[in-house]
């Protein structure tokens, strides 16, 4: 396969002369290309572990925002994000689940059913910022819930993240084996009961696997909260659907602006922490999913 | 969609239409978010165009939405966007694409078990936090290098970071596209002898072509919009392209449209200003040219897949 052919006139097509130091050369060159992104995500990280040591305590994560970066703290902020992640959830969860189980057990194959299909493909492309604005216009101005309320912001957030719920519900529940709907069929189930009985409860691992990674990149988006008129400072923790809400990427938003070394270095290196380890468990908790029924299987 | 529907029966019992429309009425709903989008975006659009025309607008070249003089040229905007779309580019797409081939050419199916998801992490770090490792790490590395002067705000250290987060954009849709290649295109280049190199460069790639064209489309889309990392680490400078100070583009700050959008979010929300409604003339703009990319895409990607299927 090495050999070499010394044909110089076959050159041009590529297959001229096998160089075997060019195909190791390529080899590490990709792999090194795969590493790159992961590598200097890996280096960034652990700088900013080192530099939130001695400012991610007790005290961080129980008092609100202070001017003081030594008694800044980011309560607030991730309560906030964690009563917007519940309420996101309720929203897209059945709204996500309902889209999906339309596309995939009721449409037919028409235009209707190509044009939903391409319109949620392009609303998983539209920048967030852009549904910033659809909840300031839509729900701020149009129905008046209010600048920066924790209802706006769920419901603005819940919007943005839909498309990419409906999209992992679509792939679960294609991926449920067609067998199977018929064996119910033919026990004499209607479609309805087929679907409750047989199809949700075999594509739920996936649908959940789904949502919770999509409820992940919802408590990191920052611009929509802005757009919708976030305060950048809230002290209290959110009581009731109407009151001004943060969330921990706001605040960091917020501490990276400060001009202070102690923010800088110190205060946002702690958020962005307590951000990540947050992110992280609920990652966890949707690979847990995965894995338990892909054991049962 | 299934491939053969036995069920008869959809619309027998009370509960089972029911369910039906509730169903669809969910699938509706993503067709009227689209429809919201284009009605908030274009009715405070029209408020802004009656008080500043259009032409302004669109061809202006200077944009100061609250500092007298006010001006709304978007010029600059788009170029500040263009500036950093480009830097991220060129470190996602090139990044991307041989990480696919390492992938789909190279990696055993071990290593792409941890590889894929070790990738997907790079898409799933909050912006913000990008923004943040832009302005407090990166930045002041790259200053450190000798004969490099760069602002505490600069494009160069923004399109990094935004490049880093779309390379799993590219890598992944890429490798989808190149996994579709049929093998038997290339046994048949093993058998005349080419090495892996020769099979991945002259055989695998082009005939995905279509496929990776799609994802670099689609990253160059999400960079456009990428907000957070070029509101905190890129600076609110904006300014038209200065070719003749090609090094100047990267090194100094510059404003993207979604900057911009932040900019007047944090400031002028309140109020029916002419700013106020800018935000949503930019707002279509931006709208505007990221879903003709995506649907771009879209086309290219859905022709390739009728080619291996």
């Amino acid at each position: 396969m090495a050999a070499e052919t010394g044909d110089q006139s076959v050159e041009d097509s590529g297959f001229g002369r096998v160089s075997r130091t060019k195909d190791v050369a390529f080899r590490w060159l990709t792999l090194a290309a795969a590493l790159v992104g992961i590598l200097s995500l890996a280096v960034l990280l652990a700088y900013v572990t080192v530099d939130a040591v001695g400012w991610l305590d007790w005290q961080f994560l129980t008092s609100g925002p202070h001017p003081n970066p030594f008694e800044a703290g980011i309560l607030p902020a991730l309560i906030g994000s964690i009563a917007l992640m519940l309420l996101i959830a309720l929203v897209t969860f059945p709204l996500g689940v309902g889209a999906a189980i339309y596309l995939e057990e009721y449409a037919s194959d028409g235009p209707l059913t190509t044009f939903i299909q391409i319109n949620i493909a392009n609303l998983a492309g539209v920048p967030s910022v852009v549904y910033g604005l659809l909840g300031l216009g839509l729900f701020v101005s149009l129905i008046g819930l209010g600048f920066g309320t924790l209802i706006v912001a769920a419901f603005t957030v819940a919007l943005l993240i839909l498309p990419i719920v409906i999209i992992s519900a679509q792939e679960a529940i294609r991926a449920v084996p067609d067998s199977q709907r018929q064996a119910s069929y033919g026990m004499g189930a209607t479609k309805w009961q087929t679907i409750r009985n047989v199809v949700l409860p075999r594509a739920m691992p996936g649908i959940l696997t789904g949502t919770i990674l999509a409820l992940g990149r919802a408590i990191g988006e920052t611009a929509p909260l802005i757009m919708i008129g976030a305060p950048t400072t809230v002290f209290g923790v959110p009581n009731s659907l109407l009151s001004k809400v943060s969330a921990m990427p706001m605040q960091i938003y917020t501490w990276a602006q400060y001009p202070e070394a102690e923010f800088q270095y110190g205060v946002v290196a702690a958020g962005v922490v307590t951000l990540l380890v947050v992110l992280l468990s609920i990652n966890s908790v949707a690979i847990l999913i995965r894995n338990h029924y892909q054991h049962d299987q | 969609m299934s491939t053969m529907d036995l069920s008869h029966d959809g619309n027998r019992t009370a509960r089972g239409v029911f369910f039906k429309y509730l169903f669809t009425l969910c699938a509706l709903l993503s067709i009227l978010t689209t429809v919201a989008i284009v009605l908030t975006l274009l009715v405070d659009s029209l408020d802004f165009f009656a008080a500043v025309s259009p032409i302004d607008f669109l061809f202006g070249t200077r944009w100061s939405p609250t500092n007298d003089p006010v001006a709304f040229g978007v010029l600059p905007l788009i170029s500040g966007t263009l500036i950093i779309t480009f830097g991220a580019a060129a470190i996602a797409l090139p990044i991307g694409l041989l990480t696919a081939i390492y992938l789909s050419e190279y990696a055993s199916s071990r290593r792409r078990a941890y590889l894929k998801p070790a990738l997907e992490v790079l898409a799933g770090v909050p912006t913000v936090v990008y923004g943040y490792f832009a302005l407090v790490y990166v930045t002041p590395a790259l200053d450190a290098i000798p004969f490099v002067e760069l602002s505490t705000f600069n494009a160069l250290s923004a399109s990094i970071m935004v490049g880093i987060m779309i390379i799993p954009m590219v890598s992944s849709i890429s490798e989808d596209a190149m996994s579709a290649v049929p093998d038997s295109l290339r046994q048949a280049s093993y058998g005349l002898g080419a090495t892996k190199f020769t099979v991945s460069t002259s055989v695998v790639v082009p005939a995905a072509l279509s496929g990776i064209f799609s994802s670099f489309i689609l990253a160059l889309s999400r960079a456009i919009g990428e907000t957070m990392v070029v509101a905190i680490a890129a600076g609110q400078t904006p300014k038209l392209i200065d070719l003749t100070d090609p090094a100047g583009l990267f090194l100094e700050s510059v404003q993207t449209m979604t900057a911009a959008m932040v900019q007047i979010g944090t400031n002028d929300v309140v109020g029916q200003s002419v700013a106020y409604k800018s935000l949503f003339a930019v707002g279509l703009t931006l709208f505007v040219i990221t879903f003709a990319m995506n649907l771009v895409s879209e086309f290219i990607a859905s022709r390739y897949r009728e080619v291996y299927q």
